[in-house]
């Protein structure tokens, strides 16, 4: 197996009149068939990276990195109008919130069918056929009416399960998913995690997953990232955070109240400035052992 | 529910609905509770559960409601008066959105005291940016100049400076990270101990209430399904299903190692 990403050497800097702002420094990491997380406070940089792999990175923004490479192709070396090949039909982001995500006056399946049709050469016949199976896919009830319907009928887990069609239908091979369920309820957030793990699954796709929440993070993923002032400076097994080594990710882990156990004060992360210095820790797996 | 002492604030059948006719929506239905001195009510539910509405409905910011709300002893009417936010004070959800952009935060303390007519601004501000652990430096800083954390010590500094003895807490740290959220939960633990205050808190996460709060209330579409005490919330003991699917999801969640 080889890897479907790998990443080696990225930083994005954005330079501004009180200096230049580190958001990413040197990170390396590799993604495989394999539903990798990347967590961290706001700031860490996580977003940032997600974004810095479809090239992303507004101006002034600086991005750099040794390469980017998907299956072997090096993403920086890429025109704009080839990248823009690259984003959505080969690696496809949903975004937070889903109600800055959809256009508003434009009906949701039409929204579909377009991105089907921008990466896919079928008639509008095929397409609307196709987005009914894919919003099917999602778990939505009744495909039909959705597809007549504008973004703002929908409720937040609706409108979040139809970005996740929107960016599944082009069949990409890897799918980022920038804190996908941080505006759900818990029990929605539920299924659409389930849903978006079935789909990744069936399809054999990668996934980075970035989120906020580590318990999210460690029950959905393989593997995770922890990001620390734009480095990583952990990266474990997911169904092994709880034991994770760095005091960054303990401190975090021990801050969180916990349901079942009661303390009396909430344990506050104690930051060590060497944290932010201290060399990124490679987040890429040897082929070999994937 | 008997009016028994030490009851600080208490809800009697309240209903809260918006629209009118066809377009009416009933957001509150029936909801009774009671909160005593000192001490933290929790209501939790999911978006649209009507649990954030039950905290505007005190404020006086619903425009219809029905019922009785009794705080301090004092039964409300339609409109609250100046001594009513003397003693009851709401901190929002996103520090981001609550604070005036243009205002600093000497201007933001300062006209909270003036309303409220408060001898001696200067030494309650320096008071109060001490109590909630910021230092003195932010006193005229705008609020784009600090951090989420710091913004939402602010709104806190805000809603006691007039020392109020009611606290409304809606999802006071859903927009921070855990590490902040401990931060300021340990803030709010410890105001309530040097102040004796009643805290009324509004979260999703329940994790973060069974941490604050000695009595729950869960709520689905606009009802209080259940009342809960916090022990019975920790061993997952629930009698009603949307409860124990709430507890489930929760820990579920964090199905770590």
């Amino acid at each position: 197996m080889t890897h479907l990403l790998e990443v080696k050497n990225l930083s994005v800097n954005f330079p501004t009149r009180n200096g230049v702002v580190e958001a990413v420094r040197n990170i390396s990491f590799s993604l495989g068939k394999e539903r990798l997380g990347i967590v961290g406070e706001s700031g860490s940089g996580k977003s940032i990276t997600g974004r810095a792999i479809l090239r992303l990175i507004k101006k002034p923004g600086i991005l750099t990195a040794d390469y980017i490479k998907l299956e072997g192709q090096d993403l920086l070396k890429l025109s704009e109008r080839e990248m823009r090949g690259v984003r959505g039909h080969k690696i496809s982001m949903v975004m937070q919130d889903p109600k800055f995500s959809l256009n508003p006056v434009m009906r949701i399946g039409d929204q579909i069918c377009e991105a089907y049709q921008l990466h896919a050469r079928v008639s509008r016949k095929e397409a609307v056929k196709k987005t009914i199976e894919m919003l099917e896919a999602v778990l939505i009830r009744d495909p039909e009416r959705v597809f007549k319907a504008y973004p703002h009928e929908m409720s937040g887990g609706m409108g979040q399960r139809i970005m996740i069609a929107m960016m599944l239908i082009p069949d990409p091979q890897i799918l980022i998913a920038d804190e996908p369920t941080s505006a759900l309820d818990v029990t929605v957030q539920k299924e659409v995690l389930e849903i978006m793990d079935k789909l990744v699954r069936e399809r054999g796709m990668g996934l980075i997953f970035i989120s906020h929440d580590l318990n999210v993070v460690s029950a959905f993923c393989d593997r995770v990232l922890i990001m620390y002032a734009g480095r990583i400076v952990e990266t474990c097994r997911a169904d092994k955070l709880s034991e994770a080594k760095h005091p960054y990710t303990q401190g975090l882990l021990k801050s969180m109240p916990q349901l079942e156990r009661r303390v009396d004060r909430l344990e506050i992360l104690q930051r060590d400035e060497a944290w932010r210095t201290a060399p990124s820790i490679s987040g890429i797996v040897d082929v070999e052992q994937a | 529910m008997t009016k028994g002492a030490g009851i600080e604030l208490e809800l009697e059948n309240v209903c809260v609905w918006f629209g009118e006719g066809d377009t009416r929506v009933d957001a509150v239905i029936d909801a009774s509770l009671s909160v005593k001195k000192g001490g933290s009510f929790g209501l939790v539910g999911e978006s649209g559960s009507g649990k954030s509405t039950v905290l505007r409905a005190i404020t006086g910011l619903a425009p219809d409601w029905s019922g009785k709300i009794t705080v301090l002893g004092e039964v409300l009417g339609e409109t609250r008066t100046s001594n009513f936010y003397s003693k009851v004070q709401m901190v929002f959800q996103d520090p981001y959105a609550s604070l005036h952009p243009r205002q600093t935060i000497d201007h933001v303390l300062s006209e909270s005291l003036h309303l409220h007519s408060f001898p001696d601004p200067d030494k309650r501000i320096v008071k109060i940016l001490d109590d909630v652990g910021l230092s003195q430096s932010f006193r005229f800083r705008y609020p784009h100049q600090l951090s989420g954390g710091q913004r939402q010590r602010v709104a806190i500094a805000r809603a006691l400076v007039i020392e109020p003895e009611i606290l409304l807490l809606d999802e006071p740290t859903s927009a921070l990270d855990v590490s902040v959220q401990a931060e300021i939960l340990n803030l709010l633990t410890d105001l309530q101990a040097e102040r004796s205050l009643t805290y009324l808190m509004v979260s999703h996460d329940l994790a973060v209430v069974g941490h604050m709060c000695s009595e729950i209330a869960v709520m689905n579409q606009g009802e209080i399904v259940e009342l809960l005490d916090v022990k019975d919330m920790r061993s997952l003991k629930a009698n009603h299903p949307y409860t124990q699917q709430l507890l489930e999801a929760s820990v579920q969640r964090r199905r770590v190692g």
